[in-house]
Protein backbone atom coordinates (compact mmCIF):
# COMPACT_ATOMS: atom_id res chain seq x y z
CA UNK A 1 0.00 0.00 0.00
CA UNK A 2 1.53 2.90 -1.05
CA UNK A 3 1.29 6.19 1.43
CA UNK A 4 0.96 9.01 0.64
CA UNK A 5 4.14 10.13 1.06
CA UNK A 6 5.83 7.34 -1.31
CA UNK A 7 3.36 8.94 -3.97
CA UNK A 8 4.77 12.09 -3.68
CA UNK A 9 8.91 10.98 -3.59
CA UNK A 10 7.62 8.63 -6.80
CA UNK A 11 6.01 11.07 -8.15
CA UNK A 12 9.40 13.68 -7.91
CA UNK A 13 11.63 10.49 -8.85
CA UNK A 14 10.18 9.99 -11.93
CA UNK A 15 10.80 13.57 -13.00
CA UNK A 16 13.94 14.35 -11.52
CA UNK A 17 15.60 10.59 -10.75
CA UNK A 18 17.42 11.89 -7.19
CA UNK A 19 16.64 8.46 -5.91
CA UNK A 20 19.44 7.11 -7.13
CA UNK A 21 21.87 10.23 -6.41
CA UNK A 22 20.03 9.66 -2.41
CA UNK A 23 20.90 6.06 -2.65
CA UNK A 24 24.37 6.49 -3.74
CA UNK A 25 25.58 9.31 -1.66
CA UNK A 26 23.53 7.34 1.84
CA UNK A 27 22.98 4.01 0.39
CA UNK A 28 26.30 3.34 -0.76
CA UNK A 29 28.41 0.24 1.16
CA UNK A 30 31.12 0.71 3.60
CA UNK A 31 33.67 -1.41 5.53
CA UNK A 32 33.34 -2.07 9.12
CA UNK A 33 35.38 1.44 10.18
CA UNK A 34 35.69 3.27 13.45
CA UNK A 35 34.45 6.84 15.10
CA UNK A 36 38.32 8.51 13.18
CA UNK A 37 35.79 7.84 10.11
CA UNK A 38 33.45 10.03 11.12
CA UNK A 39 35.96 13.68 11.15
CA UNK A 40 35.56 14.34 7.66
CA UNK A 41 31.83 14.59 8.56
CA UNK A 42 32.01 16.32 11.15
CA UNK A 43 34.17 18.86 9.01
CA UNK A 44 31.87 19.12 6.96
CA UNK A 45 29.08 20.19 9.33
CA UNK A 46 30.90 22.59 10.80
CA UNK A 47 31.77 24.40 7.13
CA UNK A 48 28.06 24.62 6.71
CA UNK A 49 27.52 25.64 10.24
CA UNK A 50 30.21 28.36 9.42
CA UNK A 51 29.07 29.02 6.61
CA UNK A 52 25.57 29.77 7.95
CA UNK A 53 26.54 31.81 10.43
CA UNK A 54 28.39 33.89 8.58
CA UNK A 55 26.02 34.75 5.79
CA UNK A 56 23.87 35.92 9.22
CA UNK A 57 26.81 37.84 10.66
CA UNK A 58 27.42 39.87 7.39
CA UNK A 59 23.47 41.29 7.62
CA UNK A 60 24.71 43.49 10.47
CA UNK A 61 29.12 43.71 10.09
CA UNK A 62 30.44 47.12 8.22
CA UNK A 63 33.88 46.33 6.90
CA UNK A 64 35.29 49.36 7.63
CA UNK A 65 37.75 51.07 10.39
CA UNK A 66 35.84 52.97 11.79
CA UNK A 67 32.28 50.79 11.77
CA UNK A 68 34.31 47.24 12.49
CA UNK A 69 34.71 47.19 16.04
CA UNK A 70 31.36 48.61 16.77
CA UNK A 71 29.40 46.76 14.57
CA UNK A 72 30.47 43.67 15.94
CA UNK A 73 29.97 45.24 19.62
CA UNK A 74 26.14 45.60 18.57
CA UNK A 75 25.99 42.23 17.44
CA UNK A 76 27.18 41.01 20.47
CA UNK A 77 24.97 43.09 23.12
CA UNK A 78 22.22 44.35 21.38
CA UNK A 79 21.01 42.11 18.46
CA UNK A 80 18.74 39.45 20.10
CA UNK A 81 20.56 35.81 19.85
CA UNK A 82 23.42 37.84 18.22
CA UNK A 83 26.14 36.41 20.93
CA UNK A 84 25.17 32.89 19.66
CA UNK A 85 25.51 33.60 16.07
CA UNK A 86 28.81 35.20 16.59
CA UNK A 87 29.76 32.44 19.15
CA UNK A 88 29.31 30.05 16.64
CA UNK A 89 31.08 30.97 14.06
CA UNK A 90 33.97 32.45 16.11
CA UNK A 91 34.84 29.37 18.10
CA UNK A 92 33.81 26.89 15.17
CA UNK A 93 36.47 28.50 13.08
CA UNK A 94 38.57 27.20 15.79
CA UNK A 95 37.06 23.39 15.30
CA UNK A 96 37.22 23.61 11.69
CA UNK A 97 40.54 23.88 11.79
CA UNK A 98 41.07 20.93 14.08
CA UNK A 99 38.80 18.72 12.92
CA UNK A 100 40.49 19.42 9.25
CA UNK A 101 43.83 18.55 10.81
CA UNK A 102 42.69 15.81 12.59
CA UNK A 103 40.78 13.91 9.38
CA UNK A 104 43.80 14.87 7.88
CA UNK A 105 45.94 12.76 10.63
CA UNK A 106 43.58 10.05 10.42
CA UNK A 107 44.04 9.84 6.50
CA UNK A 108 47.56 9.56 7.02
CA UNK A 109 48.35 7.02 9.37
CA UNK A 110 46.05 4.90 7.69
CA UNK A 111 47.51 5.59 4.49
CA UNK A 112 43.74 5.91 3.31
CA UNK A 113 45.81 8.55 0.40
CA UNK A 114 47.21 5.48 -1.38
CA UNK A 115 46.00 4.51 -4.56
CA UNK A 116 43.15 5.34 -5.89
CA UNK A 117 42.61 8.48 -3.51
CA UNK A 118 45.37 10.35 -4.44
CA UNK A 119 43.21 12.86 -5.71
CA UNK A 120 41.09 13.21 -2.93
CA UNK A 121 44.36 13.28 -0.71
CA UNK A 122 45.24 16.37 -3.66
CA UNK A 123 41.84 17.97 -2.86
CA UNK A 124 42.03 17.61 0.58
CA UNK A 125 45.44 19.65 0.66
CA UNK A 126 43.73 22.51 -1.05
CA UNK A 127 40.48 21.96 1.38
CA UNK A 128 42.87 22.71 4.37
CA UNK A 129 44.81 25.79 2.95
CA UNK A 130 41.39 27.21 2.23
CA UNK A 131 40.15 26.35 5.84
CA UNK A 132 43.42 28.11 7.00
CA UNK A 133 42.79 30.83 4.33
CA UNK A 134 39.72 31.66 5.81
CA UNK A 135 40.85 31.86 9.38
CA UNK A 136 43.53 33.78 8.41
CA UNK A 137 41.19 36.84 7.02
CA UNK A 138 38.51 36.32 9.37
CA UNK A 139 40.56 37.15 12.05
CA UNK A 140 41.16 40.53 10.85
CA UNK A 141 37.70 41.39 10.42
CA UNK A 142 36.73 42.35 14.70
CA UNK A 143 39.69 45.44 13.36
CA UNK A 144 40.47 45.14 17.21
CA UNK A 145 44.32 45.59 18.76
CA UNK A 146 45.06 41.75 18.70
CA UNK A 147 43.23 41.02 14.97
CA UNK A 148 45.09 44.27 13.65
CA UNK A 149 48.87 43.00 14.81
CA UNK A 150 48.06 39.67 14.24
CA UNK A 151 47.65 40.54 10.35
CA UNK A 152 50.49 42.48 10.61
CA UNK A 153 52.86 39.86 11.13
CA UNK A 154 51.07 37.23 9.20
CA UNK A 155 51.80 39.32 6.36
CA UNK A 156 55.16 40.57 7.20
CA UNK A 157 55.91 36.97 7.16
CA UNK A 158 54.98 36.92 3.28
CA UNK A 159 57.06 39.71 2.90
CA UNK A 160 60.06 37.95 3.86
CA UNK A 161 59.09 35.81 0.63
CA UNK A 162 63.06 36.40 -1.89
CA UNK A 163 62.47 38.51 -4.75
CA UNK A 164 58.81 39.24 -5.15
CA UNK A 165 57.49 39.10 -1.15
CA UNK A 166 57.64 42.95 -1.30
CA UNK A 167 55.66 43.02 -3.94
CA UNK A 168 53.34 40.40 -2.51
CA UNK A 169 53.06 41.28 0.88
CA UNK A 170 51.89 44.75 -0.74
CA UNK A 171 49.09 43.34 -2.92
CA UNK A 172 47.84 41.50 -0.31
CA UNK A 173 47.29 44.69 1.66
CA UNK A 174 46.50 46.43 -0.62
CA UNK A 175 49.28 48.71 0.18
CA UNK A 176 51.77 49.81 2.55
CA UNK A 177 49.98 49.73 5.86
CA UNK A 178 46.94 48.20 6.95
CA UNK A 179 44.33 50.13 6.10
CA UNK A 180 40.52 50.16 4.87
CA UNK A 181 41.86 48.59 1.82
CA UNK A 182 42.91 45.87 3.53
CA UNK A 183 40.09 45.32 5.68
CA UNK A 184 37.79 45.27 2.28
CA UNK A 185 40.18 43.11 0.18
CA UNK A 186 40.04 40.39 3.63
CA UNK A 187 36.45 40.67 3.98
CA UNK A 188 35.81 39.93 -0.33
CA UNK A 189 38.22 37.09 0.09
CA UNK A 190 36.55 35.76 3.39
CA UNK A 191 32.96 36.14 2.45
CA UNK A 192 33.52 35.12 -1.18
CA UNK A 193 36.91 33.67 -2.22
CA UNK A 194 37.26 31.07 0.12
CA UNK A 195 33.70 29.83 0.69
CA UNK A 196 33.12 29.16 -2.98
CA UNK A 197 36.71 27.37 -3.47
CA UNK A 198 35.55 25.42 -0.02
CA UNK A 199 32.33 24.43 -1.08
CA UNK A 200 33.27 23.17 -4.58
CA UNK A 201 35.95 21.71 -3.73
CA UNK A 202 34.66 19.72 -0.81
CA UNK A 203 31.40 18.76 -3.69
CA UNK A 204 34.64 17.02 -5.80
CA UNK A 205 36.01 15.44 -2.58
CA UNK A 206 32.80 14.27 -1.95
CA UNK A 207 31.93 12.76 -5.15
CA UNK A 208 35.95 11.54 -5.62
CA UNK A 209 34.87 9.71 -1.46
CA UNK A 210 31.84 8.42 -2.97
CA UNK A 211 33.06 7.02 -6.25
CA UNK A 212 36.28 5.25 -4.78
CA UNK A 213 34.53 3.97 -1.70
CA UNK A 214 36.06 4.68 2.22
CA UNK A 215 39.09 2.79 2.92
CA UNK A 216 39.26 -0.25 5.16
CA UNK A 217 41.18 0.06 8.22
CA UNK A 218 44.31 -1.14 7.49
CA UNK A 219 45.75 -4.73 9.42
CA UNK A 220 48.51 -5.17 11.92
CA UNK A 221 50.22 -6.83 9.28
CA UNK A 222 49.86 -4.89 6.20
CA UNK B 1 44.14 11.95 -54.33
CA UNK B 2 43.35 12.95 -50.77
CA UNK B 3 40.63 11.47 -49.12
CA UNK B 4 38.45 14.31 -48.49
CA UNK B 5 38.32 13.62 -45.15
CA UNK B 6 42.05 13.92 -44.82
CA UNK B 7 41.88 17.94 -44.62
CA UNK B 8 38.93 18.85 -43.75
CA UNK B 9 37.84 19.34 -40.43
CA UNK B 10 34.92 17.31 -38.79
CA UNK B 11 31.44 19.30 -38.05
CA UNK B 12 32.22 18.39 -34.60
CA UNK B 13 35.92 18.88 -34.78
CA UNK B 14 34.89 22.63 -36.18
CA UNK B 15 32.08 23.61 -33.49
CA UNK B 16 34.51 21.85 -30.18
CA UNK B 17 37.26 24.41 -31.87
CA UNK B 18 34.94 27.39 -31.98
CA UNK B 19 33.56 26.81 -28.53
CA UNK B 20 37.25 26.85 -27.39
CA UNK B 21 38.02 29.93 -29.03
CA UNK B 22 35.42 31.70 -28.15
CA UNK B 23 35.90 30.61 -24.21
CA UNK B 24 39.33 31.75 -24.43
CA UNK B 25 38.62 35.00 -25.72
CA UNK B 26 36.15 35.44 -23.27
CA UNK B 27 38.56 34.51 -20.65
CA UNK B 28 41.13 36.62 -21.41
CA UNK B 29 38.67 39.73 -21.73
CA UNK B 30 37.80 39.09 -18.22
CA UNK B 31 40.34 37.73 -16.39
CA UNK B 32 43.46 39.91 -17.55
CA UNK B 33 42.05 42.92 -16.45
CA UNK B 34 40.66 41.47 -13.53
CA UNK B 35 45.02 40.89 -12.16
CA UNK B 36 45.61 44.44 -12.87
CA UNK B 37 41.85 45.50 -10.70
CA UNK B 38 43.82 43.22 -7.71
CA UNK B 39 47.08 44.25 -7.80
CA UNK B 40 46.60 48.33 -8.86
CA UNK B 41 46.75 49.38 -5.00
CA UNK B 42 50.11 47.59 -4.49
CA UNK B 43 51.73 49.72 -7.40
CA UNK B 44 50.72 52.86 -6.58
CA UNK B 45 53.53 55.52 -5.41
CA UNK B 46 53.89 57.00 -2.31
CA UNK B 47 53.80 60.56 -2.00
CA UNK B 48 57.20 63.08 -2.16
CA UNK B 49 59.51 62.16 1.32
CA UNK B 50 58.63 65.43 3.61
CA UNK B 51 60.87 66.66 6.51
CA UNK B 52 59.24 66.74 9.40
CA UNK B 53 60.22 68.46 12.54
CA UNK B 54 60.38 66.22 15.71
CA UNK B 55 61.47 69.28 18.74
CA UNK B 56 64.18 70.57 20.36
CA UNK B 57 67.36 68.37 20.68
CA UNK B 58 68.60 70.01 23.38
CA UNK B 59 65.36 68.37 25.90
CA UNK B 60 66.64 65.26 24.78
CA UNK B 61 68.68 63.60 27.88
CA UNK B 62 72.01 61.71 26.32
CA UNK B 63 71.76 57.93 26.48
CA UNK B 64 67.91 58.06 26.75
CA UNK B 65 65.64 57.31 23.64
CA UNK B 66 63.01 59.80 23.84
CA UNK B 67 59.69 58.80 22.01
CA UNK B 68 57.98 61.08 19.41
CA UNK B 69 54.55 61.05 17.69
CA UNK B 70 54.11 62.49 14.86
CA UNK B 71 50.98 62.21 11.64
CA UNK B 72 51.07 62.57 7.86
CA UNK B 73 48.21 62.73 5.73
CA UNK B 74 47.86 60.17 3.32
CA UNK B 75 46.01 59.29 0.62
CA UNK B 76 44.07 55.34 1.30
CA UNK B 77 42.07 54.55 -1.79
CA UNK B 78 39.31 56.77 -1.98
CA UNK B 79 39.79 58.80 0.88
CA UNK B 80 42.77 60.44 2.90
CA UNK B 81 43.44 59.41 6.18
CA UNK B 82 45.25 60.45 9.25
CA UNK B 83 48.54 58.29 9.95
CA UNK B 84 50.20 58.57 12.82
CA UNK B 85 53.50 57.03 13.68
CA UNK B 86 56.14 56.98 16.32
CA UNK B 87 60.01 57.23 16.48
CA UNK B 88 62.52 57.48 19.22
CA UNK B 89 65.37 60.07 18.99
CA UNK B 90 68.42 59.51 20.80
CA UNK B 91 72.18 61.22 21.64
CA UNK B 92 75.29 59.80 22.53
CA UNK B 93 76.29 63.78 24.11
CA UNK B 94 78.47 64.43 21.80
CA UNK B 95 76.15 65.66 19.24
CA UNK B 96 75.24 62.83 17.55
CA UNK B 97 71.34 62.22 16.97
CA UNK B 98 69.87 59.40 15.82
CA UNK B 99 66.50 58.86 15.20
CA UNK B 100 64.32 55.17 15.09
CA UNK B 101 61.82 54.22 13.65
CA UNK B 102 59.42 52.01 15.75
CA UNK B 103 58.66 49.36 13.90
CA UNK B 104 60.44 46.19 14.57
CA UNK B 105 62.88 44.68 11.67
CA UNK B 106 61.49 40.89 12.11
CA UNK B 107 57.55 41.13 11.53
CA UNK B 108 56.56 45.08 11.88
CA UNK B 109 54.75 44.85 15.35
CA UNK B 110 55.82 48.24 17.45
CA UNK B 111 58.88 48.23 19.91
CA UNK B 112 59.20 50.89 22.38
CA UNK B 113 61.57 51.70 25.02
CA UNK B 114 61.45 49.98 28.34
CA UNK B 115 63.74 52.55 30.61
CA UNK B 116 64.22 49.25 32.93
CA UNK B 117 65.93 46.81 30.64
CA UNK B 118 67.55 49.26 29.05
CA UNK B 119 66.50 47.97 26.03
CA UNK B 120 63.67 48.73 23.17
CA UNK B 121 61.42 45.57 23.32
CA UNK B 122 59.24 44.23 20.89
CA UNK B 123 55.80 42.70 22.28
CA UNK B 124 55.46 40.73 19.34
CA UNK B 125 58.01 37.42 19.65
CA UNK B 126 60.38 39.02 22.40
CA UNK B 127 63.07 41.18 19.88
CA UNK B 128 65.01 42.83 21.93
CA UNK B 129 67.06 46.58 20.69
CA UNK B 130 69.84 48.52 22.49
CA UNK B 131 70.50 52.35 21.84
CA UNK B 132 72.41 52.27 18.44
CA UNK B 133 69.17 50.30 17.33
CA UNK B 134 71.31 46.95 17.12
CA UNK B 135 69.92 43.82 17.79
CA UNK B 136 70.40 42.12 21.51
CA UNK B 137 68.33 39.15 21.21
CA UNK B 138 65.18 37.70 19.63
CA UNK B 139 64.22 36.85 15.70
CA UNK B 140 65.07 40.61 14.26
CA UNK B 141 67.37 39.70 11.63
CA UNK B 142 68.18 43.49 11.11
CA UNK B 143 68.79 46.48 13.16
CA UNK B 144 66.15 49.22 13.77
CA UNK B 145 65.63 51.48 10.65
CA UNK B 146 66.94 55.05 11.00
CA UNK B 147 66.09 58.14 9.47
CA UNK B 148 68.02 60.64 7.67
CA UNK B 149 68.20 63.41 10.03
CA UNK B 150 68.72 67.37 10.32
CA UNK B 151 68.97 69.73 12.93
CA UNK B 152 67.87 73.68 12.42
CA UNK B 153 67.60 76.10 15.13
CA UNK B 154 68.41 73.11 18.11
CA UNK B 155 64.94 71.28 15.96
CA UNK B 156 65.65 67.90 15.34
CA UNK B 157 63.61 66.99 11.74
CA UNK B 158 63.26 63.77 9.83
CA UNK B 159 62.97 63.28 6.31
CA UNK B 160 60.12 60.52 5.34
CA UNK B 161 58.14 59.02 2.85
CA UNK B 162 55.33 61.09 2.37
C1 LIG C 1 37.06 21.32 4.60
C2 LIG C 1 37.66 20.24 4.72
C3 LIG C 1 37.25 18.77 4.50
C4 LIG C 1 36.01 18.20 4.47
C5 LIG C 1 34.65 18.88 4.66
C6 LIG C 1 36.23 16.78 4.21
C7 LIG C 1 35.23 15.81 4.13
C8 LIG C 1 35.44 14.46 3.98
C9 LIG C 1 34.47 13.41 4.22
C10 LIG C 1 33.02 13.65 4.66
C11 LIG C 1 35.09 12.20 3.97
C12 LIG C 1 34.51 10.78 4.13
C13 LIG C 1 34.54 10.26 5.55
C14 LIG C 1 35.91 10.23 6.21
O1 LIG C 1 36.78 9.50 5.77
O2 LIG C 1 36.09 10.94 7.24
C15 LIG C 1 36.44 12.49 3.55
C16 LIG C 1 37.39 11.53 3.15
C17 LIG C 1 38.71 11.80 2.75
N1 LIG C 1 39.40 13.00 2.92
FE1 LIG C 1 38.49 14.75 3.48
N2 LIG C 1 37.58 16.54 4.07
C18 LIG C 1 38.25 17.74 4.25
C19 LIG C 1 39.64 17.92 4.23
C20 LIG C 1 40.60 16.95 3.88
C21 LIG C 1 42.04 17.11 3.96
C22 LIG C 1 42.73 18.37 4.51
C23 LIG C 1 42.60 15.95 3.48
C24 LIG C 1 44.07 15.60 3.30
C25 LIG C 1 45.00 16.37 2.88
C26 LIG C 1 41.54 15.05 3.11
C27 LIG C 1 41.70 13.80 2.52
C28 LIG C 1 40.68 12.85 2.45
C29 LIG C 1 40.84 11.51 1.90
C30 LIG C 1 42.11 10.91 1.21
C31 LIG C 1 39.60 10.85 2.09
C32 LIG C 1 39.25 9.39 1.72
C33 LIG C 1 39.46 8.56 2.94
C34 LIG C 1 39.08 7.11 2.74
O3 LIG C 1 38.56 6.74 1.67
O4 LIG C 1 39.35 6.33 3.68
N3 LIG C 1 40.34 15.68 3.38
N4 LIG C 1 36.64 13.87 3.57
S1 LIG D 1 57.83 41.27 15.23
FE1 LIG D 1 59.27 42.02 16.65
S2 LIG D 1 60.15 40.22 17.40
FE2 LIG D 1 58.75 39.46 15.91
Amino acid sequence: MATRTAKVIDWLDDRAGLLSVWNSVFDRKVPKVNWWYTLGSATLFVAMMQAATGVFLSIYYIPTPEEAYSSIDYIMNDVAFGWLVRGIHHWGATLMVILVFLHMLRVFYYGAYKYPREVTWLTGVVLFLVTMGLGFTGYLLPWNQRSYWATAVGSSILGTVPIVGDFLLRVMRGGDDLTILTLSRFYGVHIWFLPASLFGLMGVHLYLVIRNGISYVPRRDE
Amino acid sequence: MPKKSDYMISRRGFVGGVVGLVGTVISAVVGLPVIGYVVSPALKKGAEEEWITLGPVSALEPGIPAPFTFSQMKEVGWRRARISQTVYAVTDGSGNVTVFSDACTHLSCKVHWEEGRGAFICPCHDGLFDTEGKVVSGPPPKPLYSFQTQIENDQLMILVEG
